[in-house]
């Protein structure tokens, strides 16, 4: 036995136990952008503030958004890093895929970032500003995997 | 308004490594607890309530409140655990704070610790964040504040090199510091050729991640002055948070630190923090927030932080000292990281600084930072507040 194989602990073949609710507002989310490979967004109508990802209260008012918007498909890198360093997803076990674009994108039409991947291409370079729009999956299941990754315009 | 003024008389530190397989966790935490008693002239039958923390996950051990008791003290005594992510330090700060001084318990011990090398810390840290939103692309702590310093590289112009010099300063100060894990001097060019993490985040920009233990005792002022003559007086806290995924915040201005830090100087009459602060202890996991966040903390305008650093203003024996610990870049046991920004910065008040004391220290601030962007400050005098 190697030096501290003891002390491993590890689940072995079990997965984890958590199966957590998106609420009706991700769920809206989720089958259009499965069903319909549309954007959605919501307003508050107190602010104005447009969420995607939607959710039902803008914290800042603290009233319910009711208002929902087709936002997107395109839209611009807020800000972005490529991730380098590797490390293991505790989501998944496996190795992150390094290098990879990590971008916040603001869709045309909504105030709030979402987070997803960016390409990677020396010809259109991942840069502030850039407009970019989602590769979708093929096969969709209403996860936000449905988004392969996000691609440069310009 | 708080009932009771409340001051901090006693601060206790481990010696801060990458590892420590000589001691469990209650081991270190009694370590630094017994430290902060000595260094107070107090028993543990003087401590009224214990306040500890860490960070969730890490470790894989929750419960600290519980488990650790033959080390903290905490043995058939009131304690009660707080824990915010990376600010867990601060917040236990404001929190034995709120105890004191409310006039229900005379005397409390503060303990923040971390034995992050029994971690995985990335992992730990993605618990922290959404499931459905955050988690694709999240990528630690790290990736985060690049995008932040992307942000504001772009929107200011200022480059790697600009930050390098904040890493540079920090770990210069670590040197004068016994506690700190990396006491090591770098140079610009050694920031800069070490290699690229996160864009545009190098190796040498970054915190390392540390086995250590914090405690701090505070006291009302009925008994403060009795037990230290120079306590350093709490002033005032403030803190905010701002998202719900990570993708709401406003990166490349920290909001949280605006408010958090607009509200503490208008509650203590702070109207010019750079002339009126001597000596700030910033949570700053980084060196770009190095720059960026002393904007937000209004010790300079926005867009002229760099320039401010590049000045050695925030250098030992500049007209504001940051971090003369050394600062997370040195040091991050990261639920004693914030509580060690508080026991440095009381250190100063108190003089108790060694090597790494600021000359004439009157007025003293400490920072919390945690999850994505959240922030805790605190404000320490020499003099009891007058409010």
């Amino acid at each position: 036995m190697a030096r501290g194989d003891h002390l491993v602990i590890s689940s072995g073949d079990a997965v984890q136990p958590f199966h957590y609710a998106v609420g009706l507002h991700g769920s809206k989310f989720f089958h259009e952008l499965k069903e319909n490979r549309r954007i959605v967004g919501i307003k508050c109508p107190s602010c104005g503030k447009v969420y995607t990802p939607p959710r039902r209260v803008c914290g800042d008012c603290f009233v319910e958004n009711k208002q929902w918007l087709e936002v997107g498909p395109q839209g611009v890198i807020d800000t972005y890093t490529i991730v380098r360093y590797a490390f293991i997803d505790p989501e998944t076990g496996k190795q992150k895929p390094v290098p990879y674009g990590y971008g916040f994108i603001r869709f045309d039409g909504a105030d709030t970032r979402f987070q997803h991947f960016v390409e990677l291409n020396d010809a259109r370079p991942i840069k502030i500003g850039a407009r970019v729009e989602p590769v979708f999956a093929e096969e969709r299941k209403g996860t936000i995997r449905d988004i392969l990754y996000f691609r440069i315009l310009d | 308004m708080a009932k009771k003024r409340v001051a901090v008389v006693g601060t206790g530190q481990t010696m801060h490594k990458s590892h420590r397989p000589d001691v469990n966790g209650q081991e270190l935490i009694n370590e630094a607890v017994k430290t902060a008693l000595a260094d107070a002239g107090l028993t543990i039958n003087d401590i009224d309530a214990i306040v500890i923390g860490n960070m969730d996950h890490f470790e894989g051990i929750n419960y600290v409140d519980c488990w650790s008791v033959d080390g903290s003290g905490g043995w058939m005594r009131p304690i009660i655990k707080l824990t915010t992510g990376g600010t867990t330090g601060s917040t236990l700060a404001i929190g034995g704070y709120h105890m004191v001084a409310s006039g229900m318990f005379e005397k409390v011990l503060v303990i923040g610790w971390e034995k992050n090398s029994e971690s995985d810390t990335t992992g730990a840290i993605t618990t922290a964040f959404d499931p459905i939103w955050d988690r694709l692309v999240f990528a630690g702590a790290i990736a985060g504040l690049a995008a932040e310093g992307m942000a504001y590289m772009t929107e200011f112009g200022i480059t790697d090199k600009d930050a390098a010099r904040v890493s540079v300063r920090d770990r210069k100060h670590a040197c004068n510091n016994p506690h700190a894990q990396l006491r090591k001097e770098v140079t610009l060019e050694e920031v800069l050729a070490s290699p690229m993490l996160s864009d545009p985040i190098h190796l040498l920009d970054v915190c390392p991640r540390t086995d250590g233990a914090c405690a701090v005792i505070m006291a009302s002022e009925d008994v403060a002055q009795k037990i230290c003559p120079t306590p350093a007086w709490i002033w005032g806290t403030a803190n905010r948070h701002t998202y719900t995924y990570v993708g709401d915040l406003n990166l490349g201005e920290i909001d949280s630190m605006k408010y958090a830090a607009a509200e503490l100087w208008r509650k203590t009459g702070i109207t010019e923090p750079r002339k009126q602060i001597d000596v700030i202890e910033l949570y700053q996991p980084y060196s770009f927030a190095g720059i960026i966040w002393i904007e937000a903390m209004g010790i300079i305008p926005r867009g002229k932080g760099a320039e401010y650093i590049w000045s050695g203003a925030t250098d030992m024996g500049g007209e504001l000292p940051i971090n003369p610990s050394g600062g997370v870049i040195a040091c991050n046991p990261i639920g004693a990281t914030g509580l060690i920004r508080c026991a440095e910065a009381c250190t100063q008040i108190m003089g108790k600084g060694g090597a790494r004391q600021v000359p004439g220290v009157k007025m003293a601030v400490s920072t919390g930072f945690g999850g994505c962007f959240w922030t805790d400050i605190l404000l320490y005098g020499k003099e009891k507040p007058n409010f």
